[in-house]
């Protein structure tokens, strides 16, 4: 202890005191200051990088799921509509056919009953030129007033070959 | 590149500043003065004066010391200003004027008073009195101490690692003006700065105060880290093995804690909460002592035990070349304290940057616990 204190120089240690005040402040000023702070600037730019980088990488994320749903909605509604446009077709279909039944029977119905009515008329007319001819008959048959039955018969037959069921 | 030219710039320029001064010790040194050993350290008292003058301060920068043909002393370095503090105000010359003396037998005479450099300390002589005398324990009777403002071996070493400091961290700072990633020696000068931060600051003294103290211990980590290694260099430095460097460093982290304690440092360490009232007194006393005299004190007799025990470890290993020579021969002599001196040589290398990092670590560890904000239940 002695000799520790013997050995302890004032003088060195006044230097050493001025010497490291003036040599804390300098590297403080010129070293150690702007050191200090463009390492922090550096660090912070790193990591406000990376945690742009990690928002960025998320978005994407985001993007892609939304992408998905968009997709995924649009094939669902493509097949929502598809399976209306079926339905609508196959409505549609069924709706003409049954129109077109409707109309063709309607059609037969008139038609039937046109050549109901065609026919009875026809008929009508038939059974008047049928009485006409059998008045005329009648009335040749009268007027002529034949000898023989066979001259008759003939007359009848010539006549009716004549008049041919139209 | 440009820190290389400019590197070897200011090395030719020291040894131009160095050659030019160097043959002043010769001349008229030791004809008034011859050594009869011609200076040689040939036995193990030799070594161990040897040893513990290196150890000491110095007024002389040597680089080294060796003896002609016909006994003279040469020493191979420059002088160094003495300036001192004595009863007439302050006094000033070359330590030259002591023709490298050490035991007080030369004595320069300055404004009508006698000084003598006796183990590195420049002593005033009393009025009278010519010559110094000693009593047995080899201590001056006629003469005392002066306050030394000398620019000694160690300031120079103190303002040499500064500079060193300065011109390198401040050529690092410089570099962010440009780029965002330093090149060259600032890539090796980053990273250490980082160390420092994120190790020792950030975790001992926490995340929302530490960036106060980042100049201090980044100042005080690498002054001790390139003094102790500047004092493994052939260049003979120990600054911080001088008790007054460490003394000032320890002050210097006691005085940053201290005033920058919180009302809750104070109140637990004056008045702890949650003991019975009896002990409170006694556990400040401890406290306070723990604090204002053994922190500091553990700091620095830390550094300043370690840095002189691999000092004088690594010189011993190297004494044992003339040392053994009696016993072993040249050869094998030289080959032991070659071989011891480099094992330890390489541990004192891992020692310099320890005793920088345990110093800047105690020290933001207590400057952590001034600052810390306990929690209240």
């Amino acid at each position: 202890m002695e000799t520790l204190l013997n050995d302890f120089s004032p003088g060195l240690f006044f230097m050493q005191l001025v010497i490291l005040i003036i040599l804390l402040f300098l590297m403080k000023k010129f070293a150690w200051k702007p050191i200090l702070n463009s390492l922090e600037e550096r660090e912070t730019g790193i990591e406000d990088a990376l945690k742009a980088a990690e928002n960025a990488r998320k978005e994407m994320q985001n993007l892609q799921a939304d992408n998905d749903r968009l997709i995924k909605e649009a094939r669902a509604e493509r097949d929502a509509m598809m399976k209306e446009a079926r339905e609508i077709k196959d409505s549609i279909i069924s709706e003409a056919k049954e129109d077109a039944k409707e109309v063709t029977s309607a059609l037969i119905e008139k038609a039937q009953a046109s050549i109901q009515q065609e026919k009875q008329s026809a008929l009508a007319e038939i059974k008047k030129s049928v009485a006409e001819l059998s008045i005329g008959i009648a009335e040749t048959v009268i007027k002529k007033e034949l000898s023989n039955k066979k001259d008759q018969l003939e007359l009848v037959e010539g006549i009716l070959k004549d008049v041919t069921l139209n | 590149m440009k820190i290389a030219q400019k590197t070897i710039r200011f090395l030719t320029i020291a040894v131009i500043a160095v050659i030019t001064s160097t043959t002043f010790a010769s001349e008229a040194d030791r004809k008034d003065h011859p050594q009869k050993d011609g200076g040689q350290v040939n036995t193990q008292a030799e070594v161990k004066a040897y040893i513990k003058h290196h150890l000491k301060d110095s007024h002389d920068f040597t680089f080294f010391s060796y003896s002609t043909d016909s006994g003279e002393r040469k020493h191979f370095g420059f002088s160094l200003p003495v300036i001192i503090w004595s009863s007439e105000g302050l006094v000033a010359f070359m330590s030259s004027e002591f023709h490298h003396n050490d035991d007080g037998h030369v004595i320069v005479e300055k404004k009508g008073l006698k000084f003598a450099k006796i183990h590195s300390q420049i002593y005033e002589i009393d009025k009278g009195a010519t010559v110094v005398s000693f009593d047995e324990a080899h201590h001056a009777t006629n003469a005392h101490k002066t306050l030394d403002f000398s620019i000694t071996k160690s300031v120079v070493g103190i303002l040499f690692a500064g500079l060193l400091m300065f011109l390198g961290f401040s050529r690092l700072a410089k570099q962010y003006k440009t780029r965002e990633v330093p090149k060259g020696f600032g890539r090796v000068l980053e990273p250490l700065v980082i160390y420092v931060r994120d190790e020792i600051a950030r975790p001992n003294i926490g995340e929302k105060k530490y960036k106060k103290f980042m100049s201090f211990l980044l100042t005080v980590f690498f002054f001790i880290w390139i003094l102790n290694l500047l004092g493994l260099t052939p260049l003979g430095f120990n600054v911080t093995g001088q008790i007054a460097v460490t003394v000032c460093l320890a002050l210097f982290t006691m005085v940053i804690y201290l005033t920058n304690g919180t009302r809750d440092f104070w109140a637990h360490t004056l008045w702890m909460p949650g003991v019975p009232y009896i002990l409170r007194p006694i556990l400040a006393i401890i406290e306070l002592a723990g604090f204002i005299l053994i922190k500091p004190f553990s700091l620095l007799v830390r550094l300043f035990a370690n840095i002189t025990a691999g000092h004088f470890v690594v010189m011993s290993l190297i004494a044992l070349m003339v040392t053994l020579k009696e016993a072993f021969g040249p050869v094998a002599s030289t080959g032991i304290s070659l071989a011891l001196a480099l094992f330890i040589m390489v541990i004192e290398i891992l020692v310099a940057f320890l005793q920088a990092f345990i110093f800047t670590m105690l020290s933001s560890l207590f400057i952590g616990m001034a600052v810390e904000e306990h929690e209240h239940h």
